[in-house]
């Protein structure tokens, strides 16, 4: 017989195994007795009334179980959206939480962190006049930059509408090329030149305005506006296409019925029927509109170097980059980027939720 | 979707004064005068020999066009100490590699985003419209620290893997599969015993071209425009874009090559966007925020 010939290994396998599923079941039974004491005991069969037959009884799951199983029923779903998550998580979300954490340090790079509770945002907003200067600035470049670039999509886009379609193309084009040509705002650098070969200088001193070319981008009187200006020439991107399309797809029966209701003129139409019914594209280019309106530093450093000329056009973000990137106190640094972080966010919330308004 | 506007001619006319025609039409001239000008002064001034660049007062048009500029700007960039090619394919490479992991991970996001229903789901999307909301400059130290922390920086993948999940190509793909992609197509697929993955590829993607073509060029734009960035040291991996901003503040006496270097580094976009400028707009059409 087999029994006989058993090995030494295979009886002590066999033995291990019956012992393993001993304690396995008496663990078991000894946590379903603590786990029974917390919950009704119910049947798992019952006689179903209607057909006199046994059937599982329907429980009730908990939140946690049906989310639980509705997670494993869809893996391949979190499959799918795993590999965009994680580098999101990654480079977006956790820089975010890191810059508050580091907000409360003094973390420099090289030496161990320390937690100096508040003290960076003190020194912020009590003793660093630059950074109130930056704030300022940044307040009315967003101030300005960001409605205004709103208004010129939305009312181009608007106006642009009832062209044929092949002219509306080539003037979205106009339109549309200055944001996605990358540094060809560099071109305002040669038309504002400090020399009399610039265009604005060359024309004030042939009208006789000036006596002597204008030092333009490092003058303080001048910087500011002049960075606005170039801002909103290249402002007119995705926010823009966003409102071209959401003209385009109102039904032109929506007009024609509002005409016949005795809709007067175009403000009307379009305070009526266009910007309710274009209210989610109004959102969504109010959501980039904003964001790009805090984001233009780059521009700025391109067209009066860095640090500009006292400080004429230093926004919160230089100043981001001044600590940050060149004297690499982090822990400060990461005060600023919570404070920009905090307006831009602030300033999202408060205009979606006065869109939401609009036309009702 | 690309539903032509239809002219005036025909059924109710809409009240349109003549004042207001004329009033807007005025607006859009001026407007676009704003918006042109600059650019063409910027092609004109790239087509300008050197004593017309020179010239008091300037001239807007160019008198006795050249491609002198264009041929210095090549000469000047050959004789860097980094030769030009070396920028062109680091600017190629970092856009073809960014873009392709960007329009992979971010269509295969947004389909489980639109098209399943997982918990979480909403949660993520929040997070995702979230991100959208702040300028992701503001980011730079910390993300720097990260980079740092995986030995990325001052390589390609600093530039190319942060792109990769990059939010607007993803929120917009995710708003236009919802609505261009019917479920039932979906469960016919699924039915037939298609697995998840086979679903997406070969049913859902070819179904949301336009919105591709969208992704593709959002992540080429921010790519190609990449300039100086603070995660790259190394000459020889900065980009074609780094390269030209050097040439154009480079001082009077590359102006000409300057021009053209701006020219040379605006066309491209522009090209690009001509070609694909109806999907782009029809994918826009579905760009909306709920609330």
């Amino acid at each position: 017989m087999s029994q006989g010939k058993e090995t030494f290994a295979g009886r002590l396998l066999r033995i291990l195994k019956t012992i393993g599923s001993k304690i396995k079941s008496g663990v078991l039974r000894v946590v379903g007795k603590i786990t029974g004491i917390f919950k009704k005991k119910e049947p798992d069969m019952i006689v179903d009334p209607t057909t006199g037959k046994a059937r599982p009884v329907a429980r009730e799951m908990t939140r946690r179980q049906y989310v639980w199983t509705e997670m494993k029923k869809n893996k391949v779903a979190y499959l799918m959206v795993g590999p965009f998550l994680i580098l999101f998580f990654f480079f977006t979300v956790l820089p975010v939480f890191l810059s508050l954490i580091l907000s409360l340090t003094d973390f420099n790079m090289l030496q161990m962190p320390h937690f100096k509770g508040l003290s960076n945002f003190q020194r912020l907003i009590l003793d660093d006049e630059i950074f109130l200067l930056a704030a300022k600035n940044t307040l009315i470049f967003a101030a300005i930059t960001g409605p205004v670039s709103y208004l010129m999509s939305l009312l181009i886009a608007w106006f642009i509408n009832e062209l044929p379609p092949k002219i509306r193309a080539v003037v979205t084009l106009i339109f549309y090329a200055p944001s996605i040509s990358g540094s060809v705002y560099l071109v305002w650098q040669t038309l504002f030149s400090s020399d009399s070969y610039g265009w604005a200088n060359a024309m004030l001193l042939k009208i006789g305005a000036i006596s002597k070319p204008i030092l333009w981008f490092e003058n303080d009187k001048h910087v500011m506006w002049l960075c606005i200006v170039v801002a909103l020439w290249t402002s007119l991107g995705t926010a823009f296409l966003a409102f071209i399309a959401g003209l385009q797809t109102i039904d032109r029966s929506l007009y024609e019925a509002a005409a016949v209701d005795g809709i007067k003129n175009r403000w009307q139409e379009l305070w009526f029927i266009t910007l309710p019914t274009m209210r989610p594209q109004l959102m969504f280019g109010a959501v980039l509109s904003i964001t790009q309106s805090f984001g233009f530093g780059s521009i700025v450093t391109a067209l009066c170097g860095f640090p500009s000329v006292n400080y004429a056009a230093h926004t919160i973000m230089h100043h981001l980059d001044d600590y940050g990137g060149q004297r690499y106190e982090v822990g400060y640094a990461s005060a600023i980027a919570v404070i920009l972080f905090a307006i831009m966010i602030t300033s999202n919330m408060v205009i979606k939720k006065a869109l939401s308004k609009v036309g009702q | 979707m690309s539903r032509k506007l239809r002219t005036r001619s025909h059924r109710v006319v809409l009240n349109r004064s003549a004042g207001g025609d004329a009033g807007i039409t005025f607006f859009l001239v001026i407007m676009g005068a704003f918006m042109f000008l600059p650019m063409l002064y910027a092609i004109m001034q790239s087509l300008k020999p050197l004593d017309e660049l020179f010239m008091f007062p300037p001239r807007f048009y160019v008198r006795n066009p050249t491609f002198e500029n264009y041929s210095d700007l090549f000469s000047l960039l050959n004789d860097a100490w980094v030769p030009f090619s070396r920028y062109i394919f680091n600017t190629v490479f970092i856009t073809a590699c960014g873009t392709l992991g960007n329009l992979l991970l971010g269509s295969m996001a947004a389909y489980a985003l639109a098209k399943l229903k997982f918990p979480g789901r909403n949660f993520f999307f929040k997070m995702i419209v979230m991100s959208l909301m702040f300028h992701p400059t503001v980011n730079q130290v910390t993300h720097f620290i990260l980079l740092s922390s995986v030995h990325w920086v001052d390589t390609y993948l600093a530039i190319i893997v942060p792109a990769m999940a990059s939010t607007l190509g993803l929120y917009l793909m995710k708003q236009f599969m919802e609505q261009s992609v019917a479920d039932t197509v979906l469960e016919s697929a699924r039915l037939d015993g298609a697995s998840e993955f086979r679903t997406f590829w070969v049913i859902a993607m070819p179904m949301v071209k336009p919105a591709w073509l969208t992704l593709i060029i959002e992540s080429f734009r921010s790519l190609w425009n990449t300039g100086a960035s603070i995660y790259i040291h190394s000459e020889q991996l900065k980009t074609f874009n780094y390269a030209i901003t050097q040439i154009v503040s480079g001082g009077i006496a590359r102006s000409g090559a300057g021009a053209a270097a701006t020219v040379v580094m605006m066309l491209v976009p522009i090209v690009v966007f001509v070609i694909n400028q109806s999907k782009i707009i029809e994918t826009m059409g579905t760009s909306g925020m709920k609330d």
